[in-house]
């Protein structure tokens, strides 16, 4: 009952939108780490991104991706890992040759692998 | 008699180092493959960061060089280069033969064949031109379209051909980022009606006065930044480029229509220094540049006693720098030269 009121009025309970590096769960990033060390070379230039056509037709930034696996912000990686197709177009474009098609093959193992997370 | 040093290459650095080595007394000779001296000071208007005018420090070194007694071959390559006991025999392509004492390997940079970045569509789409294409419009004072109109919006791409690990330049060419700024500020200034975005991954303003100009063309020149790597270039059916890109601090992809598109060509080791180092047997790094012994206290000195570099042959620099590293590789003849080694 009480609950309810408090909707009426509007005041709902914000998740906090900073990263909390510390209780973060980074072993998603340590899995692709491990496997695939091009990883570390992304400078953030959004060459992958521009070139995506998953991005350029719904939310979804493989650049953005990557900093969030870095981050441990798994759950927003888990929401988006699914919209890639494989296609495979950041790998050709990106300036530092990072294979970044599988990043996401590997996060998607990781994640498969992990008995916390459903994919 | 007095000693001959035999300096290789014509631009900026091999003149200085000929200039200096001259008012020391030096027997020089000055070989250069075009039909005139200045390299690439010939293609470029206006010098970044003051934007004064080339000419200026063309005819410093005009003036270092010309009616001092320096034998300056133009149209002249290096044949054939063999190492003696304490000289070097070197047959130019005139069938001239020389016999030095030390060389000086001033062999300087090409620009990045754009054409090679085929997502950029240099040699493909007209409206698509380089850094040095531009530099031509400026001397001419007509920076135009293929097809006559004046451009109203222009997009300038940071990184062609440096830092870019498919074209296996992981370098950076270091003097792309100011000259889209001052170029872009040269664009605003013919055409003041234009709008110019400048595309880059980081901007690396670190020589004197780089940044100040940087802010310049924010200030007042209101050229806008946008972060991040172009992608491709294609056409409209209107036959308009267009340019995908991500705009990394919106976090969003973005596209783009442009009159004109202008690629910051990168610098890469001359195919003239490329066959120098393998005919005097000179090491060159990973980044293809001569690779000096020393990074710190031996950037002029080679890996073959007797033979010094300036300039550009070993590393990108901006002209400042260069000048300086021939009066340096100069400075290590001379200690050669004086030092009894020979």
């Amino acid at each position: 009952m009480a609950k309810n009121n408090m909707e009426k009025f509007g005041y709902t309970i914000s998740k906090g939108r900073q990263i909390d590096y510390e209780s973060n769960d980074r072993r998603i990033a340590d899995y692709i780490f491990e496997r695939e060390p091009s990883f570390r070379l992304c400078i953030e230039c959004g060459g992958c991104s521009a070139t995506c056509t998953t991005g350029n037709l719904t939310k979804f930034s493989l650049r953005e991706l990557h900093i969030l696996i870095k981050r441990g912000e798994n759950d927003q990686v888990m929401n988006n890992l699914r919209k890639c197709m494989l296609c495979g177009k950041c790998t050709l474009v990106c300036p530092r040759g990072v294979n970044t098609r599988n990043i996401v093959v590997l996060a998607k193992q990781a994640f498969q692998k992990s008995g916390e997370y459903a994919i | 008699m007095s000693k001959h040093v035999v300096v290789i290459g014509g631009g900026v650095a091999g003149m200085e180092a000929a200039g200096q080595l001259s008012k020391y007394g030096f027997e020089v000779s000055l070989v250069e493959k075009e039909k005139t001296t200045g390299g690439h000071l010939n293609d470029w208007h206006k010098l970044f960061p003051d934007r004064r005018s080339s000419t200026e420090v063309k005819e410093y070194l005009d003036g270092i060089i010309l009616n001092k007694g320096i034998n300056v071959l133009t149209n002249t390559t290096i044949e054939k280069f063999n190492k003696n006991r304490n000289t070097f025999s070197i047959t130019t392509s005139g069938g001239t033969e020389m016999t030095a004492d030390a060389v000086i390997v001033a062999t300087g940079f090409e620009l990045f064949r754009s054409s090679r970045k085929e997502e950029y569509g240099y040699g493909i789409y007209d409206n698509v031109i380089t850094s040095s294409d531009l530099e031509e419009m400026f001397r001419n004072d007509r920076i135009l379209m293929s097809n006559g109109d004046v451009p109203s919006t222009i997009g300038i791409v940071h990184c062609v051909g440096s830092r870019d690990e498919k074209v296996g330049n992981l370098y950076c060419s270091k003097l792309c980022c100011v000259t889209a700024v001052k170029q872009a500020i040269e664009i605003r200034e013919h055409l003041p009606q234009s709008k110019v975005f400048c595309f880059y991954m980081d901007m690396r303003m670190g020589g004197a006065h780089y940044e100040e100009l940087y802010r310049e063309a924010q200030e007042e020149w209101g050229v806008s930044f946008i972060r991040g790597k172009v992608s491709e270039a294609g056409e409209t059916i209107h036959n308009r480029l267009v340019i995908k890109v991500e705009d990394t601090l919106a976090g969003r992809p973005l596209k783009m229509e442009l009159d004109l598109l202008v690629l910051m060509a990168g610098m890469e080791m001359s195919d003239g220094g490329k066959k120098i180092a393998v005919s005097a047997g000179l090491n060159t790094g990973d980044n293809r540049f001569f690779a000096a012994t020393d990074n710190h206290y031996g950037s002029n000195r080679s890996n073959i006693d007797g033979i010094f570099y300036a300039g550009t042959c070993t590393a990108p620099m901006n002209i400042t720098e260069t000048i300086s590293h021939a009066r340096a590789a100069v400075s290590e003849v001379m200690d050669y030269l004086n030092d009894g080694k020979k």
